[in-house]
């Protein structure tokens, strides 16, 4: 995983609550065994108006101009504003895979859904929840001047762009994992004794979680 | 020192360590695995040189892509080449590392959250991760069970522990008798409705009151499987008799004398009288008719009787929008009754609804009757192998077939039409699943989430109806 220290980019305005994982990457681009390859079908359903399928070819695909992340003022973001339960519904990780690809760093949103939040943080894409007020704020600001950018902060838990700025909260773990761009299971490992100790005192008091149809004492 | 939860008393009970970040991590008693959310965390735990920690603690099964129709030939069957990779690639992996698998070919195969309970993989007190949100199926046996990411996926793989927050309890009590008619997916949808998709973000859900305690385990794993609905990750109901007995005799749950020092520990999987809860919600169950979504979110849902809203009936400006949004999505007119509405295909299965009490009563439904002329499609996929085995011994397979329905092969299927199993653009389902999100059944598909029984009544009049009106 990157490390992310702070990020500048322009900030892409998503204007829906509730933006749930079966929109940011649609199921047929689940069957794809790699973690690559879902930047051009994210939002999918929402950026073409042809259906799409794997392997398609993106540039052969009928574009939906109605559609905010099409608009030319948001090419090249990498700050995806959005509204509150942001990635809710299916825990596919693919919706995180495909934001990277497609090139956002960084969502900002009032409340994201917790498997999402999950994942954006073990994949350092880095969610950032802000109060409704400063959220809307930003999305007054974006909304009226194109090319908008921020710098997202981590190290000072900050927002900061021109008229703009606010602090966020992140606990102490995710921050410094993101940070360092540590490997989370290279990090559990490290207690690997204790795992082990634990699991012999589990197999003790409760056997069957080990002996499938076991009848043993 | 206040009591505790059962959430508590499971959470303390596979406290590993906790960090000095206050993380805690946690052990994982069970682990299992798809075909869909596993590739890319084998392919990390190889490329990192590490192996599963403890083989016997995973049990897979292909459920998302497989067809449900042609399975004779397993994996040689689906046609679709991509879908084949992938569940070959499961198969490989599970070989590679030891790990038991139901094959597409072997006949417990089914939905990953039915054949858990199915086997008595899934018991009392243990936690229970897969990478799959609807997980929280698992909650019914007094299990802490959640859906995880494919990051984490390889992370269990590799440590036999999730790193974790723990969440807020929130206990949801619903008392008084169901009424006629109605069902615990009834029960969970009127629920998602009041509270919302993001009501219990944060929190581990415990059912409880008498109504919740009257459900049979079948209907509790549907209550608990659209916790995350609601937005928590996990949803349990305590122990009692109901529990004990479903899981009593099945394959992997002990035996003999390990069954009763088992049974004495499950027996304490109650919450404790005096144990706080951050968040209480009551429900009069008495009150709750059968409901059916409207719009494209799970907390979109109204009573049959009841009519599309519009707009300005919410008050909250983002409900206002999220009402528009679905009003034109799902191509409804405010102020439609919701009984008026017709279907195109019926779908009934799913890790929601596709066990045999949900199969056993849409048959009654559809015992006699026959399938509306104007609907396209009307398919039965239950959830697993021995589902189907167990309703066809019922005669359950005969009802349908001779009602104009289809009689599947067990898969995920339409709930997520990663198949061929699909809605096409502009047609509307009326579905047993738990999503109804944009596109969720496929392109542009319209769907309307509903207990089996309303699904029947659905399939039999062509537009949505009062089963209570049919019985």
């Amino acid at each position: 995983m990157d490390p992310f220290e702070q990020h500048e980019g322009t900030v892409a305005a998503l204007d829906r609550a509730n933006v749930d994982t079966d929109q940011i990457i649609p199921k047929q681009f689940l069957k794809s065994i790699r973690r690559t390859g879902f930047g051009d079908n994210l939002f999918d359903a929402w950026r073409y108006l042809d259906e799409g399928e794997i392997g398609k070819n993106a540039n052969e695909r009928r574009i939906n101009h109605d559609f905010v992340l099409n608009e030319p003022r948001y090419a090249g973001a990498s700050i995806l504003l959005a509204r509150d339960n942001f990635g809710c519904g299916s825990s596919r990780e693919h919706a995180v895979w495909a934001l990277q690809e497609y090139g956002f760093r960084c969502v900002i949103a009032p409340s994201f859904a917790d498997i999402f939040f999950n994942n954006s943080l073990k994949n350092g894409l880095l969610p950032v929840v802000l109060d409704k007020k400063y959220v809307d704020e930003l999305f007054g600001i974006v909304h009226h001047e194109a090319g908008y950018t921020l710098r997202v902060d981590l190290g000072a838990q900050a927002v900061l762009g021109s008229g703009f700025s606010a602090h966020f909260d992140i606990e102490s773990e995710p921050k410094r994992q993101l940070m360092e761009g540590l490997d989370d299971i290279g990090a559990t490992l490290a207690h690997a004794d204790a795992i082990r100790e634990f699991e012999s005192r589990h197999r003790r008091r409760m056997p069957w979680v080990f002996a499938r149809g076991g009848n043993t004492r | 020192m206040a009591g505790k939860t059962v959430y508590d008393k499971i959470w303390d009970a596979h406290v590993v360590a906790v960090r000095d970040d206050g993380m805690t991590i946690l052990y994982v008693d069970r682990h299992l695995l798809h075909e869909v959310t596993s590739p890319q965390a084998f392919e990390g735990l190889a490329l990192a040189g590490r192996s599963p920690w403890r083989r016997d603690a995973n049990l897979a099964t292909p459920d998302h892509n497989v067809p449900t129709t042609n399975r004779a030939h397993g994996v040689d069957g689906i046609d679709d080449p991509v879908a084949k990779e992938q569940v070959l690639v499961l198969d490989d992996n599970c070989k590679r590392y030891g790990i038991e698998q139901f094959a597409m070919t072997d006949r417990r195969q089914g939905i990953v959250h039915v054949i858990g309970p199915e086997q008595g993989a899934t018991l009392p007190g243990m936690t229970i991760v897969c990478g799959d949100s609807h997980t929280s199926t698992h909650g019914a046996f007094a299990a802490l069970a959640h859906g995880i990411g494919t990051s984490e996926v390889e992370h269990v793989l590799a440590t036999q522990c999730l790193v974790q927050r723990k969440s807020r309890n929130m206990r949801i009590e619903v008392d008084g008798e169901l009424p006629f008619g109605t069902t615990a997916k009834d029960m969970i949808l009127n629920i998602i409705g009041r509270i919302g998709t993001a009501g219990a973000t944060g929190h581990a859900i415990e059912y409880a009151g008498s109504a919740v305690r009257a459900l049979s385990m079948e209907a509790r794993m549907t209550l608990c499987n659209m916790s995350i609905e609601a937005g928590a990750r996990a949803g349990l109901v305590a122990v009692d008799d109901a529990t004990l007995n479903y899981v009593h005799g099945r394959p992997f749950a002990p035996r003999g004398a390990m069954w009763d020092r088992a049974e004495d520990y499950w027996r304490t999987l109650v919450s404790d009288a005096d144990a706080n809860f951050d968040a209480e919600i009551g429900l009069d169950a008495t009150g709750i008719v059968p409901q059916v979504t409207w719009g494209t979110s799970p907390e979109l849902v109204l009573g049959i009787d009841e009519d599309v809203p519009a707009p300005d009936d919410f008050d909250d400006p983002a409900k206002r929008e999220l009402c528009e949004r679905a009003l034109a999505y799902m191509d409804l007119e405010p102020g439609t009754p919701i009984a008026s509405v017709p279907v195109d295909r019926v779908f009934i299965g799913s890790c929601t609804n596709g066990r045999i009490e949900d199969l056993r009563a849409a048959a009654t439904v559809l015992e006699g009757r026959r399938v509306a002329g104007s609907v396209t499609q009307a398919m039965a996929v239950p959830g697993s192998g021995l589902v189907k085995e167990q309703a066809e011994a019922e005669g359950l397979d005969a009802i349908f077939r001779s009602a104009g329905f289809e009689w599947r092969d067990p898969g995920c299927s339409m709930c997520l039409a990663m198949n061929d199993d699909r809605l096409y653009p502009g047609e509307r389902s009326a579905a047993t699943s738990n999503r109804n999100f944009e596109g969720r059944q496929g392109h542009q598909g319209r769907t309307h989430l509903v207990s089996p029984a309303m699904a029947a009544a659905a399939a039999v009049a062509g537009y949505f109806t009062d089963v209570r009106e049919l019985a």
